[in-house]
């Protein structure tokens, strides 16, 4: 142990600590903005860049960053001298010399680490002017990238390429000129960026965003020809609560339907809907192919990867395309969703697909992508129109007056709001293949199961594996959240060292509780394993928990598609994958 | 062998060579052979002679008659006087500035006289490019003794013991380097050859390259024998190809002679070196962001600790040093460790090779023991100041370095006196100014470089030294105020505080020192809009003479934009709407009729 | 950083594979396969990165963070004649800001840029280690030293008959 004096206050921490985390020991807290770890989720980012964490050190020459600097024994320390303020405030200055002013009308105005830290500091005026660092903005269907408002704390950089292993983010060029970009300074369109939102998820400014549709949703809402139909991914529930001050964990299901009605939707559905019928597909496929392995077909594809996210099939489409032919078919919840909601729905209520505005509320940026891709176009209408993340629903929310704390719990409506348990689970990691499990393993055996609760799926670790017992046959599962986790099982698969059968890939880390469209975690972690917890708590609290056991399922295949895979299925349900791999240079 | 009776040494270090050395040195052979004098001449391209100003240079052995700006063309009279007639041509010998009397010999150099050459021992006199010849000046013997005779801790004692501090920079104590790296432990370890030199009019890592490779590589076998690496690695600048050549051509007459490879001289030491190249940033002189550039990284800077003794290249424990700290080396156990304490001060050991430049007679490279004076340096070795003006400054350390006074002339340099003036040794630049410079753009001067060669990573430098160059500006212009001026310091202040690396850390030291030393003239600027040395443009307007003026019309024919008016033997003037403030009619006019007001 | 387009032929694909296949497509050599492939194509274009990173198993974003790093490599093509002048601190004081003034003045092109004959490029550098003859030109290989403001129409003459 090693035992040092910080403001006048001794404390003992293990070897290793740095100033910052001995400091937080004391309850002192030290302004950082570049320092970021998640904890269990493995991600540390150190660069020592910003330096608003500088702190005086007894006996050294210049001040040392608290976020890097390991304690010894011995150390004093000055967390808050005239000199350290001094520093401080005039680095921040510095950092605010070359940012624009726009917190007026900045999409990450209220929650902004850099705003926050002027507010605190005080700063009244900006002693050093001069020239601004200005750059392209860049608008790609999920992101907005507004490198003016960045501060280069190489955030973004660590999750896309240490974490996500995309590559798509450099530092590029040196000193004034530096900034984050993809190759060539082109925008994210014409890189291999997968939109799974992380570096949004992770940057303290405005300088990475969504792209927002809450513009063109107010406009839909208003206009009497037009149903507005609203879907809710199973992860928004979980947090949506925390932009209105509640604890992260908080169930908030009920008050968001409530709200989204008071919104002026005129139906407001659960994805949770389209999960169950994921499960149904996916499972249905999973059970196919395991079938015919096992009784020695040699050409079927195992282990089946789920496809549930798209930030996942971007990657894969970009890095493995050589491979896309084991992910499962199915479509994501949200486009199986929209198709059924554009078909079957709109039939029953009687409604042409272009008068019918299919709107869907993620904790994902790539879901915005997802609607635009061609495929999942009728005749160029999207099956689902637009897609809105948690953070544009609860600004949504705030915009319209609405009290979010008082309103009543209310449900959602039927028949595309009715849902098990084993749908509300695609919010986590591991969720996704228990689902399927709880499915698969009854079609499968015949039985029922004693306990739907497979624990050995459950976790946080990046990569988990666990078998199943399927009456007699061992069934081997792998998990893997965050696409670097992703990529070693690929990498694995690829060499053959992988026994597989089945592998759920979620992109964000956590899965959709962690996704990028949800509200700020601001660097802790514990935000996101709060969300996980609240999502089981949910599935628990279920009367059904299997997805082939909801009743709106089962009329769906009785009056419209017959069975799983159908061939109606497959035209609805079902998708196909692109090689993307970059052959040659894209010009702009 | 033959021996011979008399030997030609050509300069063929880059200086030299710029003006056509090269050339010279072919005349000279084939003068020589049409003399039939090829068995009693030899004639040998060496490294640089350190007096680079006066090139190219020639030196004959055994007389040392010392031939300054040698052209081609004088190869011819060369042979024909001296080598067949035994006759120095007078008219090729060096001048002294001072008293304008011709100075044969190079022992009767000012320039010469208190040099103490240990780093540059060969430099000048040995052919680099033969490796028989460092062998025959006891090249390779302190490998071989410590190979042989000496334990890792015993060798490593040595370096310990003769108080070498590292030439790079940082002025680190050579033998505890050893000592921390030598004592992580590790599977692999690797010994680095910084050789970046970044600081840009500094040039002594070139003209030891150049001239003296294998004292550097020698020093890399020893380096690695004390703490157990078997792979050497040089970063060089791809700015010097001349350096490169000699390196490559003395890394495989090394390995050829068995001093270099496996079982080194039957030791069963393995030791070999590569060569990686830097791609232009000075930032990557910085040991962390070297690393990272030799590992295919941009040459970021990281937080130390850990430093490289712990976590190097490829995260094995590395020890870098500099080239002029290597070459020192293999001396230091040749002639023992108490002879090399024996000369310097009490807390730097040793000698420091200087390159002398800016306003100054003698401009080249100099080795000069520790201790020495300023005075000393540029009145007697470097000659005094140019064109008899008034010495004002002179900046140490470049661009991490600041400027000393005339108050300063007489303090002995070393690593510790040049931080207690607000200096630093840095890597040997040693820039002269006179009173025709403005400090205050001089600032700025070095803060553009600053702004250039920022990685970028952290705020204070990548910002901070924005707003530093753009405050001087603002001063140049004549539009900053008081309170810039206390801005300006503070700011200074936060950057050196709050950098991530040495860059940062001292970029503000020319800011800061002139600041200390020259603040009237910072005030001249901000409360007069004058700029006292006449240099800032915008505080500047070159004016006619009315009285000077005889109308001879070199002002007008030079002016580059035309906006010099006047008739032939009438008086001129200028349209200072289109001045451009070039200076070309200052320079030009004989009669002193063109002034900067 | 602007590019301009540029369609590979086979033959130098091939060339850039060589390289990389010369240093073991070991990313850590990323800079020494940069410094060969500027050395064949004159310059770096986005073309060339591309197939880089392909070779070396490293990101193209990554290959462009490096290139945009190192002042010593460039998108841009040079001129045919490269005029590189020393703004080191000893050339400096010697006078190179004059200098660099009249080259930029007489060939019309700001630091950075190539004429529009493609003839000429100019370029700053800190310091070739020929300070004993501050200021130093370089065109191409070719060294200057001690030039002053009036040598740089001499120095560009002596290229002008060249084609
Ligand atoms: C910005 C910066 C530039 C540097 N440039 C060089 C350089 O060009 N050459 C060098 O030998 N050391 C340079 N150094 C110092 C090195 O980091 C390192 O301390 C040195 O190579 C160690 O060798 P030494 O102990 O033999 O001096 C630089 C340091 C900084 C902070
Ligand atoms: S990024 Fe933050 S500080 Fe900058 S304009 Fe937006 S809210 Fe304001
Ligand atoms: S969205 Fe994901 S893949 Fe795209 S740049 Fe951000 S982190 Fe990288
Ligand atoms: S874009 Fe955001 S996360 Fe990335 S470096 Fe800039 S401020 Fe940080
Ligand atoms: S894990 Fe969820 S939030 Fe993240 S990209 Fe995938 S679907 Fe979107
Ligand atoms: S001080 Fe400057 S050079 Fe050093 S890390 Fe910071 S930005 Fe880079
Ligand atoms: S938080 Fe410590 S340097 Fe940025
Ligand atoms: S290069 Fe010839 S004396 Fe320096
Ligand atoms: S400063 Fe110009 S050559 Fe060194």
């Amino acid at each position: 142990m090693i035992k040092l004096t910080i403001d006048n206050r001794t404390v003992e921490v293990e070897k290793g600590t740095t100033i910052y985390h001995a400091a937080k020991k004391l309850d002192i807290d030290i302004p950082t903005l570049c320092y970021m770890n998640l904890g269990d989720l493995k991600i540390e980012h150190k660069p020592g860049g910003c330096r608003v964490c500088v702190v005086e050190v007894e006996g050294r020459r210049n001040l040392a960053p608290a976020c890097a600097t390991e304690c010894a024994d011995g150390m004093v320390v000055q967390t808050h001298s005239i000199r350290v303020m001094n520093a401080r405030k005039t680095v921040l200055e510095l950092i605010l010399s070359d940012h624009p002013f726009d917190c007026l009308i900045c999409a990450k105005s209220g929650q902004c680490d850099l705003q926050d830290m002027a507010i605190k500091m005080g700063v009244r005026s900006i002693p050093y002017q001069g020239e601004k660092s200005t750059y392209k903005p860049d608008f790609s269907p999920a992101i907005i990238r507004d490198m003016d408002k960045c501060i280069m704390c190489r955030r973004c950089e660590t999750m896309c390429n240490d974490f996500q292993t995309v590559g798509v983010l450099s530092g590029v060029n040196r000193g004034f000129e530096a900034v984050v970009a993809p190759a060539f300074e082109r925008d994210l369109d014409h890189s291999e960026c997968t939109y799974c939102g992380q570096c949004v998820a992770v940057c303290p400014t405005g300088a990475l965003t969504e792209v927002d549709h809450t513009t063109q949703l107010v406009r839909d809402l208003a206009d009497p020809e037009k149903k507005v139909v609203v879907q809710t991914a199973p992860a928004v529930r979980a947090a949506l609560g925390e932009a209105f001050g509640m604890e992260p964990g908080t169930l908030v299901t009920g008050k968001m339907v409530a709200a989204l009605r008071r919104l002026g939707f005129d139906y407001v559905f659960d994805t949770d809907f389209a999960a169950d019928l994921t499960i149904m597909e996916e499972g249905a496929e999973l059970l196919d192919r395991l079938t015919r392995f096992l009784e020695g077909d040699k050409q079927v594809k195992l282990p089946m990867l789920t496809s549930c996210c798209p930030g996942w099939v971007n990657f894969f489409e970009y890095h493995f395309p050589d491979m896309r032919d084991i992910p499962s078919t199915a479509r994501s919840p949200q486009q199986m969703f929209g198709s059924i909601a554009k078909t079957y729905f709109a039939d029953t209520i009687d409604t042409r697909r272009d008068e019918l505005v299919v709107v869907s509320v993620m904790p994902c940026v790539a879901k915005k992508y997802e609607c635009t891709r061609d495929e999942f176009k009728v005749d160029g209408n999207p099956d689902v129109d637009y897609s809105v993340s948690t953070r544009e629903l609860a600004m949504l929310i705030k915009r319209l007056n609405m009290d979010f704390n008082t309103l009543p719990e209310e449900d959602f409506d039927k028949p595309m709001g009715e849902s098990t348990g084993a749908a509300v689970i695609f919010g986590t990691t591991g969720g996704v293949i228990e689902a399927a499990v709880r499915t698969a393993y009854e079609v499968h055996t015949g039985k029922t199961l004693e306990k739907v609760d497979f624990e050995q799926l459950r976790g946080i670790d990046g990569i988990r594996s666990a078998s199943v017992d399927f009456d007699g046959t061992e069934i081997k599962i792998g998990i893997a959240h965050g696409l670097g986790h992703a990529r070693t099982l690929l990498d694995d698969i690829k060499a053959g060292r992988s026994d597989y059968h089945a592998i759920e890939i979620m992109a964000c880390p956590g899965g959709c509780v962690g996704g990028g469209g949800q509200p700020l975690h601001h660097g802790n972690p514990d935000v996101i394993k709060a969300r996980q917890k609240a999502i089981y708590k949910e599935d628990s609290g279920k009367a059904i928990r299997k997805s082939h056991e909801n009743p709106d399922i089962i009329k769906l295949y009785e009056q419209f598609l017959g069975s799983p895979m159908s061939e109606k299925a497959h035209q609805l349900l079902h998708t196909h994958y692109f090689d993307k791999k970059r052959k040659e240079v894209l010009l702009d | 062998m033959a021996t011979f009776m008399m030997h030609m040494l050509v300069c063929g270090g880059t200086g030299c060579r710029a003006s056509a050395s090269d050339v010279l040195y072919e005349n000279l052979k084939k003068e020589i052979k049409e003399q039939g004098l090829q068995d009693d001449v030899q004639v040998v391209t060496t490294g640089c002679f350190g007096f680079c100003e006066k090139g190219p240079i020639v030196k004959v052995i055994p007389d040392n008659t010392f031939y300054v700006s040698v052209e081609p063309a004088d190869a011819k009279e060369i042979v024909a006087e001296h080598a067949v007639k035994g006759r120095r041509v007078k008219r090729l010998l060096y001048v002294d500035p001072v008293n304008k009397e011709q100075i044969a010999d190079s022992k009767g150099m000012g320039f010469y006289k208190k040099q103490i050459r240990i780093a540059l021992r060969n430099c000048g006199l040995i052919d680099p490019e033969n490796i028989e010849e460092y062998l025959a000046a006891d090249g390779y013997e302190a490998m071989g003794k410590v190979l042989a005779e000496m334990t890792p801790e015993e060798a490593i004692q040595e370096m310990v013991d003769s108080g070498l501090r590292g030439r790079g920079g940082g002025g680190f104590p050579t033998g505890i380097k050893w000592q921390i790296a030598s004592k992580v432990a590790g599977d692999q370890k690797y010994v680095v050859c910084n050789a970046d030199e970044g600081d840009p009019g500094a040039f002594m890592d070139r003209s030891i390259l150049e001239g003296d490779p294998h004292s550097v590589l020698e020093a890399m076998v020893i380096n690695g024998y004390c703490i157990g690496a078997t792979k050497g690695l040089i970063y060089i600048r791809a700015e010097y190809p001349l350096a490169i050549k000699r390196l490559k051509i003395a890394i495989d007459q090394a390995r050829e002679y068995g001093l270099l490879g496996t079982d080194i001289l039957g030791s069963g030491f393995d030791f070999d070196i590569e060569i990686r190249y830097g791609a232009g940033a000075f930032v990557c002189g910085e040991e962390t962001a070297l690393i990272h550039s030799m590992e295919g990284e941009r040459g970021e800077p990281t937080f130390k600790p850990p430093f490289p003794a712990q976590s190097g290249y490829l995260g094995k424990p590395t020890n870098v040093n500099n080239v002029e700290t290597f070459a020192n080396v293999p001396v230091i156990y040749n002639k023992g460790a108490k002879w090399f304490a024996s000369i310097g001060t009490e807390k730097s050991k040793g000698t420091k090779v200087f390159a002398l430049a800016g306003k100054i007679n003698n401009v080249g490279l100099i080795e000069v023991p520790m201790g020495i004076t300023l005075r000393e340096v540029i009145f007697e070795i470097g000659g005094g100041i140019k064109d008899g003006k008034n010495f004002k400054a002179v900046q140490t350390g470049g661009p991490s370095g600041g400027c000393l006074t005339e108050k300063h002339l007489d303090t002995p340099i070393d690593f510790d006196n040049l931080i207690d003036a607000g200096s630093m040794m840095g890597s040997g630049g040693m820039i002269v100014m006179d009173e025709d410079d403005c400090m205050v753009a001089v600032a700025k001067f070095y803060l553009d470089f600053t702004v250039e060669e920022s990685c970028g990573k952290c705020s204070p430098c990548r910002i901070g030294n924005k707003r530093l160059y753009e405050l001087l500006e603002k001063i140049a212009q004549g539009k900053a105020d008081k309170e810039d001026l206390d801005n300006l310091r503070n700011l200074s202040m936060v950057i050196r505080d709050t950098s991530l690396c040495g860059l940062g850390q001292t970029s503000p030291n020319p800011v800061l020192s002139t600041m200390d030393n020259f603040m009237d003239e910072y005030i001249a600027h901000v409360e007069k809009d004058n700029c006292p040395a006449g240099v800032c443009k915008d505080l500047i307007r070159y004016e006619i003479i009315p009285e000077n003026c005889v109308g001879c019309t070199a002002c007008a024919r030079n002016c580059p934009v035309n906006c010099i008016a006047g008739e032939r033997k009438q008086l001129h003037t200028i349209d200072q709407s289109l001045c451009i403030k070039c200076g070309a009619c200052l320079e030009k006019c004989k009669f002193n009729a063109v002034a900067i007001i | 950083m602007t590019s301009i387009k540029l369609k590979l032929k086979d033959s130098e694909v091939q060339q850039l594979k060589d390289i990389a296949r010369s240093f073991n497509n070991e990313p850590g050599e990323l800079i020494n396969v940069l410094h060969k492939a500027q050395e064949i194509f004159g310059y770096l274009p986005a073309e060339v990165q591309e197939v880089v990173a392909g070779e070396m198993n490293v990101s193209v974003a990554k290959v462009y963070g490096v290139v945009t790093f190192y002042s010593f490599f460039t998108m841009l093509p040079r001129g045919r004649y490269p005029i590189s002048i020393c703004t080191g601190t000893a050339c400096y004081v010697r006078g190179a800001e004059k200098v660099l003034d009249e080259f930029k003045r007489l060939l019309k092109v700001p630091v950075g840029e190539t004429t529009e004959d493609g003839k000429f490029s100019i370029t700053c550098l800190r310091c070739v280690g020929a300070c004993g003859l501050a200021p130093v030109v370089m065109v191409g290989d070719k060294t200057y030293g001690r030039v002053t403001t009036d040598g740089v129409k001499d120095i560009l003459k002596e290229y002008e008959d060249e084609v």
